[in-house]
Parts: structure tokens; sequence; C-alpha cells
């Protein structure tokens, strides 16, 4: 089963090769991965998508937390979250099929963000599912070039 | 006040309480053993090569109770480092070793010696550092010792470029290291304490596991404390040996692949497995679904990632053992429920029953006239030795007759490369371990294979005038992968056979070293006592059994019941 890991760790040099050489050394897998320093400077949040059962991804997240600069590890599968990824697309856009994407890209509320005579180059955020449906749709009219930033997850904020 | 990197890592190793250090210098250490000369408290020892030194350090590690220290120069004085972390690593050994780097600007610039060794000992140390700036150095070094000393111990690597090591700036003022991002956890929830103490109040068959945490943890004490308390029999994994008293009527021996019989057999029928600081080693478990099948399983362990990685647990308890077990042994002197009596009553048959086994398939070999016996040379050196050395041992068939002949009875007197079974570890170890406690007797259990993979450190025993003892068991085979040929790849003994050897005798002679050879049982005894009452390094070699083989056995991926005897 797909999990969806948050990581805080500390944003220091080598870091993020003792996150991936932990999953290459223990054979775990990394569907994405997407790093980034969050409010604090000092503190970077990574997020990854893994494939693997309970047992696996309890020690996935237990080996992650043993790393000395992990601050944090969430399971995101454990909690309410929201999911994002955003993904540039280059889509074939002739004389006639140029009205198509645009009503498509629309439909999934992208954003033309380069043009040229035959083609658009499109920025689609959401679910990982979401961007596979945008893929799926502009597939069959010509996809050049596809750009993924790999999923990044916040836990939702409690209601009451 | 202003010093230089070098200066500046002397007074951290004096804060640190280090006394002695192992290494070999290089370009790019040449400053800080310079400094090293102006600095009368720390002893250098200087080893003939960088493995030596980190296994050195790791041995005196174990036997002090804290952590050791090794530095070694850039490039190729680091990457020989690697085998003696990973050793360290695997056995949870504290020690920080100090490796010498080329100067920052040249960095990434392929320089001469210049080696990524953070990037290469990245997936076997707890942590490690590239020091960049002078600024960081200080509090680096604090925090490597508090890392290797603390939590689940382990080995830490800090990188030191030449340029940080002269360059000049205000020595900070020792402070507690304080870590954002590590806290382990010492005290275990009581809610769990409870529960591993009701469980045991109900079990009528229950072994206690007892691994190397409880000798780390230093709480063989508080161990042997529980056991006695409620006659539970404890088996110890390799790691673990001394942490329970060998020769008590309680112990049974190791477990696992070359365990006990009656240790093997207890586990496999057990109700209660009370795993203690053991991490579920292949080694130990053999075919993992056969492994305790009928018990209920409490595993307290200072590192939660241990827990339920192999086996699955019922009563997880993360904490400190020494913290665990005082809070067991508490919890029990608390309760009015729990009478010795009643415990030592409830437990009366499955005791009987451990005897009968003990009974039936004791450890012991088959004695041939006029030939040596491995396992006799062990039994001798325990008792000519009151069960009062330090071993260390090689890996292979020599490691595991000292683990099953010679009855440990203390914690920190068993020195062995358990999780990484480095071959040549010994001899560097019982090194480490003479300089820990220059009064003892450490006796190295060697084989013919092992010793030669470290053996240039004969030169470093007799330079420090270390009297350590070296017991080689000559069998001019590779032995334990020949024992695995003969039993499962119909006796080709495929690049076992060691037929061109050295004569021990003559090399301990050519160090400066003692050499004395045993070849017949009758010439055993006499060897060891002239060993023993010898002040120099001293090489026994004992001509044993060609062809003996180490048992019990259990076959690689089999149940721990289904073993190979005598």
């Amino acid at each position: 089963m797909k999990h969806t890991i948050s990581v805080l760790l500390m944003n220091k040099p080598g870091v993020l090769s003792r996150v991936t050489g932990l999953f290459s050394g223990r054979g775990f897998n990394i569907e994405s991965l997407a790093v980034a320093p969050t409010l604090d400077n000092d503190v970077s949040c990574l997020t990854l998508v893994t494939d693997g059962d309970d047992n696996i991804v309890e020690q996935i997240t237990k080996q992650l937390h043993k790393l000395i600069d992990v601050i944090k590890v969430t399971d995101m599968n454990e909690v309410e979250n929201v999911e994002r990824e955003m993904a540039l697309i280059r889509v074939k856009a002739d004389s006639e099929t140029r009205a198509e994407v645009l009503r498509t890209i629309d439909i999934f509320r992208g954003k033309v963000v380069d043009v040229s005579p035959k083609s658009y180059a499109v920025e689609i955020t959401g679910t990982a599912s979401k961007i596979q449906a945008v893929i799926d749709i502009f597939r069959p009219i010509g996809i050049q070039e596809i750009i993924r930033t790999g999923t990044i997850a916040m836990v939702r904020a409690r209601k009451n | 006040m202003k010093v230089n990197g070098a200066q500046a890592l002397m007074k951290c190793l004096k804060e640190q309480n280090v006394k002695v250090v192992f290494g070999f210098p290089g370009g790019a250490v040449i400053d800080i053993y310079d400094e090293l000369l102006r600095n009368d408290d720390i002893t250098h020892v200087l080893v003939r090569h960088e493995q030596a030194a980190v296994h050195a350090a790791d041995a005196y590690a174990r036997v002090i109770g804290d952590v050791g220290v090794a530095l070694v120069t850039s490039g190729p004085g680091a990457t020989n480092t690697v085998t003696g972390i990973a050793s360290a690593y695997c056995d949870s050994i504290p020690i920080v070793v100090f490796t010498g780097q080329v100067p920052t600007m040249l960095i990434g610039n392929d320089a001469f010696q210049e080696v990524d060794i953070v990037g290469i000992t990245r997936p076997c140390t707890k942590h490690n550092y590239l020091v960049k700036n002078i600024e960081d150095l200080v509090p680096t070094i604090r925090e490597a010792f508090h890392i290797a000393r603390t939590g689940r111990p382990g080995p830490v690597l800090v990188d030191l470029p030449k340029d940080i090591v002269s360059a000049m700036f205000n020595f900070p003022e020792p402070k507690p290291v304080k870590m954002r991002t590590y806290r382990p956890t010492y005290e275990p929830h009581p809610g769990q304490i409870e529960k591993a103490c009701k469980a045991i109040m109900k079990a009528r068959k229950p072994v206690i596991y007892a691994g190397g945490g409880v000798i780390a943890s230093k709480s063989h004490e508080e161990l042997t404390d529980l056991a006695t308390k409620l006659s539970v029999p404890v088996t110890m994994t390799l790691m673990g040996l001394g942490g329970f008293p060998g020769t008590d009527p309680l112990s049974m021996g190791m477990l696992g692949m070359h365990g006990t019989y009656y240790a093997n057999m207890a586990v496999a029928n057990c109700d209660l497995l009370i795993a203690v600081g053991s991490r579920f080693d292949d080694r130990v478990t053999g075919r993992i679904d056969a492994f305790a099948p009928h018990a209920k399983i409490i595993h307290i362990d200072i590192d939660p990632s241990s827990i339920s990685k192999n086996v699955r647990v019922d009563i997880p308890i993360v904490a400190d053992c020494k913290h665990a077990l005082t809070a067991m042994n508490t919890w029990f002197d608390r309760n009015d429920e729990f009478k010795k009596e009643e415990s030592a009553e409830k437990h009366e048959a499955w005791l009987e029953q451990i005897s009968d086994w003990k009974i039936k398939h004791p450890l012991g070999y088959l004695e041939v006239p006029d030939v040596i016996k491995p396992q006799f040379v062990v039994q001798k050196l325990h008792e000519l030795t009151n069960g009062d050395a330090i071993i260390s041992t090689e890996v292979g068939q020599n490691q595991m007759w000292a683990a099953q002949f010679y009855h440990f009875n203390h914690p920190r007197t068993f020195l062995t490369s358990g999780g990484l079974g480095v071959m040549g570890y010994g001899l560097p170890a019982a090194i480490g371990a003479q300089m820990a406690a220059r009064d003892r007797t450490v006796i190295d259990i060697a084989g013919d294979g092992s010793i030669q993979m470290n053996i240039q450190e004969l030169a470093t025993a007799r330079q420090y005038k270390l009297p350590v003892k070296v017991a080689i068991l000559n069998n001019n085979y590779l032995g334990m992968v020949r024992q695995w040929q003969e039993l499962f790849y119909d006796k080709k003994y495929a690049h076992t056979g060691l037929e061109t050897a050295p004569d021990f005798v003559a090399l301990a002679q050519a160090y400066g070293a003692v050499g004395l050879r045993a070849t017949k049982p009758s010439e055993v005894e006499p060897v060891i006592r002239e060993a023993l009452a010898t002040d120099n390094t001293v090489i026994m070699d004992f001509v044993i059994a060609r062809e003996e083989g180490v048992y019990p056995m259990v076959p690689a991926g089999k149940a721990t019941t289904e073993m190979l005897l005598v």
C-alpha cells in the first residue's frame, strides 16, 4: 500500500543523502520525494511516497526517526491531510487541437505557462491521481514533456 | 583563550576523559600528532594498520564501559577504518573516530589522499561529521562523544580538514550538549512494565534471552536479580555472554546457531520470552516462524527500530535495559501478590525439564587419544585462568568454541565481533583490552586463518610491552567454512585449506614475542602455564584435530530445534 511520509529534519548538508541512503541500504522504495525549508530556515520538510506493507512502513518510520538529524516523522496515512503535486506538461497544440487543449486545461483548473505555435506548457496542481487524469486526457493529443514535483502533504488543522 | 584546532581537539579529549588514543599518523593529521607529543596525559598507541586502531578502540570501550578513540589520516587511512567502524556499529560499541581530511579548499578536487569518508561511512556510523568551519569544531566533538555514548551506543566519525586543525580561534567554554533532534528514551513506560510483570506472573515456562544491551547498559546485576528472584532460566546471545553468570545454575549458555541444545529447546518450548537488549538476529532465531512459536514476547530495547523488526513483539518496552529491569524488580518487590517461593515452585517443572535436556545433550566433544581438541584447549584456558581472563576472539570456529567453553561470569570480559563477524578482530581487540586493563590477563582465542588478517599488530603489542596471549587453534583450515563445506557441499573443500602457513612460533620470535607450541593433549597445560607466567607477548600454537566441527549446529535457515549434535 502507498504511504505518504512527512519528515521534519535539520536543514544541513548531507541530510538528504542520509535519508535516501537509508532507503537504498535497507531495500525500501521511494516513489517520489520533495524537500524544501520550512518557516524555520534551520528545518526542512521532506515528503516522500513509498510503497510497502504495514511492517515495512513501521520500519521506515522507525529507521527514519533514528537518524540523528531527523526531528519528526509522520505517516500521513494515519492522519487527515491534504496532498498536492504540481506538474508541468508540454502538450502538442496545433491549429486543430488548440481549442480542445485550452478547454481541457480550464476543466482541470490548469494554467498555461508557456506558448509556442505548436504547443502549450501547462501547470497543473492537485492530487497525484488528478495529475494522472490530466496526463491520460492529453496523451492521445500528444504529450512532449512532463516534469512532476512529487507529492507534498500537510496535516489538516483540527476543526474544533 | 586562543588555540589552534589541534590544541582544541586535545582539550576536548581531556574534557571527555580520554586517556588513550589508538592511531596512525599521516600528512593530514600531522598537526594533531605534533600536539599529541605535548600532551603527556593522553597515551597514543601506534598500531600497524588503521583497521586495528578502530578494533582496539572498540575493545578498549567495551572493557572500560565508555568511549574509545581512534585517530587516522585522510584517504587510505580513513578507508582502512571502515571495517572497524562497521563492526562497532553492528555491536553498538561507542567509539569516536577522527579522520584527517585535505584542506577545505581542496575538498572535492580529487586532491592527494582525499576521499569522501563521511559519504563512505554514512551507512555504518551512528552519525558522522565533516567540520568545515573552525567555530563548529568544539561543539561537533562534544556532540560526537555525546551521541556515541548515549542511547543505543555506536561509532561516530569526525572528519577534520587540515586547515581546520591548524586554524587559530577562541576556545569555547565547556557546556552541556543540547540537541534539538536527538533525545533517546531511557525511562520505560510504567504501563508497559506492569503489563510485562503481570505476564511474567502468569507464565509457567518463561525464558530470559539477554543480549549485548545488558552489558552496554551495565545492567547485569539487575538482570541477575530479576532472574534469581523469579527463578527464570537465562540464555544469552554471543554479545550477551557475561551479562549473566555463565556458571549459574539458571544459565543455559548461548542460544542460536551454535547455542546449547537446552537453550534452543527451552526457547522453542517456552510460553514467555523476555528479550533484554537483544535484537533477534538471524544467527539467534534460525527460521523465524519456528522461533519461540508458543511464546508471548516481551522486548526491552532502547532502540525502537529493533522492536518488531524481525519478530512480532507482544509487549514492547522502549527503554534503557537498566532502567527497565530496575522498574521490573521494583514492581515485584512492591507487589504483595508476588512471592519468591511461589515463583520458584511454579517454575519447578520447567527447570526440571531444562535439567533433563542438559543431562541428555550437554555441551561436549569426543575425545581422541593423542589429538588436541580445541574445546579442551578453551576448557584448560578457563581452568588455568580461573575464568578470570579477558577473552577476545577472532571469527569462526575459534569464536564459537570460546563462546561455548569459556564460561563467562562477568560482563566486559568477552570481546568479539558479533554482528559483522570480522576476521582479524581478536589481536587488536586484545591490545585495546590490555591498554584498558593493564593488570588483567588478556587472551585472544584465534584461528590460524583469522590471526593472519591482523598479525602485524604483534609489533604494536611488543612496542607497548603488552603481555597479550594469543592462543591459536591451528587446524590449517578456514575451519568454519570448511565445516559448512563438509556438511552442505559434499566435502568439497573449495579454497579453505591453508596448507602454506607461517611457523607461528618462529613468527612470534621474529617480532620479539614468545612462541610456544603444543601438538599433544599432554602439552596443552604446560604451554598455557608457561604463557601465563610470561611477561611478554606470547603466541601459543595449538595444533588441533584438523576436521573438528562446532556442535551443536543449526543449519542456516532451519528451525533452532533442528540441531546437529556432536
